[in-house]
């Protein structure tokens, strides 16, 4: 008798396992999106810094799922780019293979270049979350769009702001250094940044290049205690930065300020924390976060509670899925033209950037502007522009 | 750009680190010289090395230079037990199977610390990361000027224990006839060991003395043992003197090179030396001619 029951029991469960799919059907199916980042190699830690930026939004996105799509729920396939551009092209086949609906990746601007130019063969819509070389997106990339400022605007913007503050200081400073890494984003920076500086009367003396990783800066700051320049303006990422400034402390070397465009340490808290002195002073025209913004607080609060630094990586490539989540659900549907079209027409405002609600043209975001930061007193704080000001700029720094 | 101001410390920055090269170098020449192996893991023996000394310090507090009595005993420890644990086993005395079982350890080496650490790169702080030495017209790091005086002593002691103790000659006399070795009671196994343990060591100081002015990652190794290998063909396969001023001369290239060239093309000077020497000296400043 005992035997007949359970026979009974186990068949019921058995018919309800079977019956199961026919109600999963109805139940919301997921998105397939790709998250690429370059989480080995060379910039490991700025890549690791953009996936869990990636997965925290994932993850508020899933609270409610995709309302649209009755709920759905994003489905992550992690890629690594292993800092290459060749693995990340290599990284979007096999996302196209799975049948990802969008990607969004992948920090560095070497390998944006190639993973945008990889999805577009498959129309698939990739969303750039750093990489500021502005070639991404004039190349006529249907696929690509960029939230975030490039390298043109931030060179702009912190040209111009260098000579209002030389200015409203009594011109104390004439000449320049730039010091930047060799890939895409630093040579590009700096090739702006060296026409557009003699325009407001600075002497650019030396531009200097440097490959990542670099083992020791000895060198570039003897050629700088040489060259003597009022101004040392770097463009690196995050461990060739705090070398260069670290190696400038122990040489004596003491510019009037360290004016950092897109500068991979100057205003990450990660920099602030572990060399508080050589940090300290250092401007920063770069990605940031509205210091207003209660929701860039909160967001700050839950990445430090995972005992990880709120870094620009975590908060762009954050930005950055929500703009794709919310995309796919005014697309309403997980194919890729319809979520192309989305992220074209995109008016995405409910953010913490400074940059209002999005608007693309040629996948480029027009509202998307860089800050201006200095590190004063042991934080970092907003000092141009004047709506987001949190403290008045010092510079120059010496005499 | 030529002044005696810039191109003074550029030569002493050069010196402090081509001493740290050596002492790598100099562990790769013992184990070339006496294995008649390339040693593949050798990168990644720093790499375990510096990560030793990085925990002892995050984790216990201990300086990198107190954790020399841990860390180089440790190194050698290791590097025995590979050797006759590992390498001897699996590559049934045939040089081309210890080639790929060290470069095999290399890789199983690296992608366990992927795995642990990740590849973050970590930096440790002392009180004197930062402290400089006035010398003439340049400024020193402290830690470079014990690297700098740290790898000279240990070079030292190295070829005073290949010279004049019993190890040393049993040493050298497996190096030159492995047969004629044992026939006199050489115990040859133990010998190999004892000579890849100290190769190994000897990356262990290294490790000490680099940390304070340098970083950790997974990948860290194989920037170092390029030019190691450099200088152990540079110097003569397998001699220690040849070793030290390779070291010594490949560290100078490298930092004017940098100054004159850039960064970027710093290490052309590297490899132009190399081809100069390999074309009019094959056997290396100091080899031997075979």
């Amino acid at each position: 008798m005992t035997q007949r029951r359970s026979f009974l029991a186990q068949s019921a469960a058995g018919a309800t396992a079977l019956a199961f799919p026919l109600i999963a059907g109805a139940q919301p199916k997921t998105v397939k999106v790709g998250i690429l980042h370059p989480v080995t190699g060379a910039l490991a830690f700025s890549g690791q810094q953009c996936r869990e930026g990636a997965l925290m939004a994932v993850e508020d996105v899933n609270k409610t799922g995709i309302r649209s799509l009755g709920g759905a729920k994003l489905e992550v396939m992690l890629g690594d780019a292993q800092s290459t551009p060749q693995a990340g092209s290599a990284e979007i086949e096999k996302m196209n293979e799975a049948g990802c609906s969008a990607v969004v990746g992948a920090y560095a601007s070497a390998i944006c270049l190639a993973t945008t130019q990889a999805a577009a063969k498959y129309n698939l819509p990739h969303v750039v979350d750093v990489g500021v070389a502005d070639q991404i997106v004039e190349r006529g990339l249907k696929n690509t769009f960029r939230f975030g400022p490039g390298y043109r605007v931030c060179a702009q913007v912190a040209v111009n702001n260098l000579h209002v503050l030389n200015v409203a200081a009594g011109r104390p400073a004439k000449t320049v250094m730039i010091i930047h890494e060799e890939s895409l984003f630093g040579t590009g920076t700096a090739n702006l940044l060296a026409r557009e500086l003699p325009g407001f009367g600075f002497d650019v003396k030396e531009v200097i290049k440097h490959a990542n990783p670099t083992r020791d800066f000895n060198n570039i700051v003897l050629r700088m205690k040489a060259v003597n320049p009022d101004i040392v303006i770097p463009a690196n990422y995050f461990n060739e930065y705090a070398l260069l400034v670290r190696t400038m402390q122990q040489q004596k070397v003491t510019p009037k300020a360290i004016y950092s465009v897109l500068g991979g340490a100057a205003s990450s808290y990660k920099f602030l924390k572990e060399f508080p002195d050589a940090a300290d002073g250092i401007i920063d025209c770069n990605h940031w976060f509205n210091p207003k913004d209660k929701r860039a607080a909160e967001l700050r609060r839950r990445v430090e509670a995972k005992g990880l630094f709120f870094t620009y990586e975590i908060f762009n490539t954050y930005t950055a899925v929500r703009l794709l989540a919310d995309a796919i659900e005014r697309a309403k549907s997980t194919d890729r033209a319809a979520i192309t079209d989305a992220l074209e027409r995109s008016t995405f405002a409910d953010h913490f950037m400074p940059y209002g609600a999005t608007k693309f043209v040629n996948g480029q975001n027009q509202g998307a502007q860089p800050l201006m930061t200095q590190v004063i007193k042991g934080d970092i704080r907003v000092i141009v522009p004047r709506e987001y000001r949190e403290a008045d700029p010092i510079f120059p720094l010496r005499a | 750009m030529l002044e005696f101001s810039i191109l003074f410390p550029s030569v002493l920055n050069g010196l402090t680190t081509g001493a740290v090269y050596a002492l790598v170098a100099l562990g790769l020449t013992l184990i070339y010289g006496v294995l008649h192996i390339i040693n593949f893991a050798h990168g990644a023996a720093l790499m375990v090395a510096l990560y030793a000394v990085y925990l002892l310090k995050t984790w216990l507090g201990i300086d990198p230079y107190l954790a020399l009595p841990i860390v180089v005993p440790a190194m050698f420890l290791l590097g025995y037990a590979l050797q006759r644990g590992v390498i001897e086993r699996a590559s049934h005395g045939r040089d081309e199977n210890i080639l790929l079982v060290t470069l095999g350890l290399a890789i199983v080496l690296e992608n366990l610390a992927l795995l642990v650490f990740k590849s973050d790169t970590r930096t440790i702080e002392t009180a004197y990361t930062l402290t400089t030495v006035p010398i003439g017209p340049a400024f020193i790091a402290v830690s470079k000027l014990v690297a700098f005086v740290g790898a000279l002593g240990c070079a030292a002691v190295l070829m005073w224990v290949v010279a004049r103790t019993d190890l040393g000659r049993a040493i050298r006399a497996v190096a030159k006839e492995k047969q004629g070795a044992r026939l006199v009671g050489i115990d040859v196994a133990h010998v190999y060991a004892m000579s890849f343990g100290i190769g190994l060591a000897c990356v262990g100081a290294a490790a000490c003395f680099l940390l304070p002015a340098y970083y950790v990652n997974p990948q860290v190794g194989g920037g170092f043992v390029l030019v190691a290998f450099t200088i152990v063909v540079l110097g003569g396969m397998g001699s220690f003197a040849g070793a030290l001023v390779g070291g010594l001369l490949i560290g100078v290239v490298e930092s004017l090179g940098g100054l004159m060239l850039g960064e970027s093309l710093g290490q052309i000077g590297i490899f132009a030396i190399f081809i100069t020497v390999l074309l009019f000296r094959p056997q290396g400043l100091f080899g031997a001619r075979a």
